[in-house]
């Protein structure tokens, strides 16, 4: 019986015009482009300059905040309202301003101020830019410091440098945090949304009905709608790894094999979350609604941008329910940290739970529903 | 055995009452015509006999099998066709045949005679998907995947409703040829006359069965003198018959209104109606080219006097 019926999924799988080039397209392009834009790394920061000095010291600190290849130097105001001004017209998005007399008490109390002024619409950019300018004046106030005591040639001022090294993503590259990831939503559309939209599909044009006065057991029906998503995340999920290390220089650092499993289950608990939604929804639309609602939210609940523990602590608590939060986790352990799955056994309970949820749930509301 | 047996059955839908209650039987090998106007439960009843709806309360059964407790062994012998066409629009005509059979382990081959007559028809467009037939091609793949298995009774919901004139003849002629393949077929419709095509017919209305019996019973049973009239002002005439005393009933019927006469107004009753006095009457009302004479009544005439 099954047999039969995925002979006809099948058939109605590539003779879809759409679905079976977004099981290639959409792994493609996600990990080709998706990391390059969900990038928060900030260069090109506008930076007005107001250099009420105009010395020497001035002219090495603005030429090495230039040389740094963050900044743009976007204009160089006379004083600090006009270079307000540009910022309020948003062409720029810090001012450094060099007060008068800089050289002059720096040389002689070794000692001076600069002001930074950061705009904070995007704080994203305004914060890092500031991180970026502070750092930069930092390390030129160390070389004046040595060179000073050079000149006088006494008294060598211990100077720490500090060099962190950064475990596990040594560049700190934004793609190596972000391509697991992006797999994972990839992973999630393909076996979560499809197979929703297909049973909900049947339902709106009346053929489940005519499945339902058949000798077909539902159960057979759905596991036969569940498959070829099943194998087409398997596709997705190889196709994507694949990308990554052609394009993104990225392997796992653990194995394969730890990588499909849990894709296993995580694949087993989404796509019972879709027969869910699929039982609620009478329509394509709704279902597609209310997919993207959950979704959507699972995405931003699970740490893909911004980590779990930037979130306030309610939704901190609400995070614990989206189950794409371990499975890319666990992707983002394997990728980079190379954990074995000894290391994972708690992603393991939680995923496992999940699946378990949400079949046991779309059972349910599928007797009640009929 | 019955081949289904319905006993005071009731669903309701939150406050609207579909069935209230119905009760009839289906012999084995006959067409039963269920008719009604939209809205009177047959989607509802039909549903509930294919095991797809539970009632609230009542008894079914078909060939032998309570439709809750025996659903299976219902679904395994039954061929329903819903009034919507529901195969799949993206699978060719052959392949929806075949999905079918396969699922209920046959072939097509296997009960190919009893499909031959209708298949025919539309073998030449087999590769041809679903979706692209028109709506006459699409009934005949209905009834054919209905059919497939064999079923031991047919159920079909408004199976002509859309349908244009000869390909609904055709199809009637289609189910006399499966009556006498010993397929038991309920059938329901919203025309009044393909009733007569019907070996047996129930009236239904508000979810009750107004009368159960053969088409030829029913008619014979319409006991009021009924007249068919016509006039120039075909709609005037309508409210012009309404306010006549001697009237009972009117009602428009296609190209002229059937009006019945008030027993008490009839001559052998003692009363004074007669066709020239009410000719006269509306002649003075500005009528012309009125034309009035008795008919015989049919279904619907039947079916306006049981609703009344």
């Amino acid at each position: 019986m099954l047999r039969f019926l995925l002979e006809k999924e099948f058939k109605q799988f590539f003779r879809n015009s759409f679905v079976p080039r977004m099981v290639i397209m959409f792994p493609l392009s996600a990990i080709l482009i998706y990391p390059l834009v969900a990038n928060f790394e900030v260069k090109n920061v506008n930076l007005s300059l107001v250099d009420h000095d105009k010395s020497s010291y001035s002219r090495n600190l603005v030429q090495k905040v230039v040389a740094s290849g963050y900044f743009n130097i976007t204009d160089i105001s006379t004083n600090y309202e006009d270079a307000l001004e540009t910022i309020e017209s948003d062409q720029a998005d810090l001012i450094l301003e060099i007060p008068p007399n800089f050289e002059r008490t720096l040389v002689k109390d070794k000692k001076a101020n600069l002001m930074i002024s950061a705009n904070a619409v995007n704080g994203n950019k305004g914060g890092l830019g500031t991180a970026y300018l502070v750092r930069i004046i930092s390390d030129y106030s160390g070389n004046i410091q040595a060179e000073l005591m050079g000149n006088h040639g006494r008294l060598k001022i211990p100077n720490l440098d500090i060099i962190p090294l950064y475990r596990y993503n040594p560049s700190l590259l934004y793609s190596v945090f972000m391509v697991p990831a992006i797999l994972i939503m990839v992973l999630a559309m393909i076996c979560g949304f499809l197979p929703a939209l297909n049973i909900v599909g049947e339902k709106e044009n009346g053929t489940i009905e005519q499945m339902n006065v058949t000798p077909v057991k539902k159960f057979t029906f759905i596991v036969s709608k569940l498959i070829p998503y099943w194998l087409s995340g398997y596709v997705v999920l190889t196709i994507g790894i694949t990308v990554s290390l052609l394009v993104w220089k990225l392997f796992p650092e653990g194995y394969l094999i730890t990588i499909y499993f849990f894709a296993t289950i995580f694949i087993l608990a989404f796509s019972g979350f879709g027969l869910v939604i699929s039982n609620y929804a009478v329509t394509v639309q709704q279902a597609m609604f209310m997919m993207f609602f959950f979704v959507l939210t699972f995405i931003f609940m699970s740490g893909l941008y911004t980590p779990v523990e930037n979130m306030p602590g309610w939704a901190q608590f609400i995070s614990h329910f989206s189950p794409l939060k371990y499975i890319i986790q666990v992707l983002r352990m394997v990728y980079l940290k190379g954990s074995s799955f000894n290391e994972l056994i708690p992603q393991f309970i939680a995923l496992c739970g999940f699946a378990i949820f949400f079949n046991g749930w779309a059972v349910l509301s599928y007797k009640k529903s009929s | 055995m019955k081949a289904v047996i319905v006993q005071e059955l009731e669903r309701s839908y939150d406050k609207v009452e579909a069935l209230k209650g119905i009760s009839f039987e289906v012999d084995q090998g006959e067409i039963f015509g269920i008719i009604g106007p939209d809205g009177a439960g047959k989607t509802t009843l039909f549903r509930i006999l294919t095991t797809l709806l539970l009632a609230d309360s009542g008894f079914a059964s078909v060939d032998g099998n309570e439709v809750v407790k025996d659903y299976k062994s219902i679904r395994k012998k039954i061929g329903y066709m819903p009034g919507r066409f529901s195969l799949y629009q993206d699978l060719t005509v052959e392949e929806n045949l075949k999905i079918f059979a396969s699922i209920f382990k046959t072939t097509i081959e296997e009960n190919y005679h009893l499909i031959k007559d209708i298949y025919q028809q539309i073998e030449p467009f087999k590769k041809r998907k679903a979706g692209a037939l028109s709506g006459g091609m699409k009934q005949k793949l209905a009834l054919s995947c209905a059919l497939i298995h064999k079923p031991v009774v047919l159920f079909l919901d408004e199976p002509t409703t859309g349908v244009d004139p000869v390909s609904r003849k055709e199809f009637w002629d289609m189910l006399d040829k499966l009556k006498h393949q010993g397929i038991t077929i309920l059938v329901s419709t919203p025309y009044m006359d393909e009733a007569s095509l019907c070996n047996r017919i129930g009236l239904i209305q508000d979810g009750n069965f107004l009368k159960i019996d053969t088409p030829e019973n029913i008619i014979n049973q319409y006991e009021n003198v009924l007249l068919a009239a016509q006039s120039n002002q075909m709609s005037k005439l309508l409210k012009d018959l309404r306010t006549e005393e001697d009237i009972n009933t009117c009602f428009a019927f296609g190209d002229s209104h059937h009006i019945t006469i008030k027993k008490e107004s009839l001559a052998e009753n003692g009363g004074n109606f007669s066709i020239d006095k009410l000719t006269m009457d509306l002649s003075n009302k500005g009528h012309k080219d009125i034309h009035i004479e008795p008919i015989k009544a049919g279904i619907e005439d039947c079916f306006m006097e049981l609703a009344k």
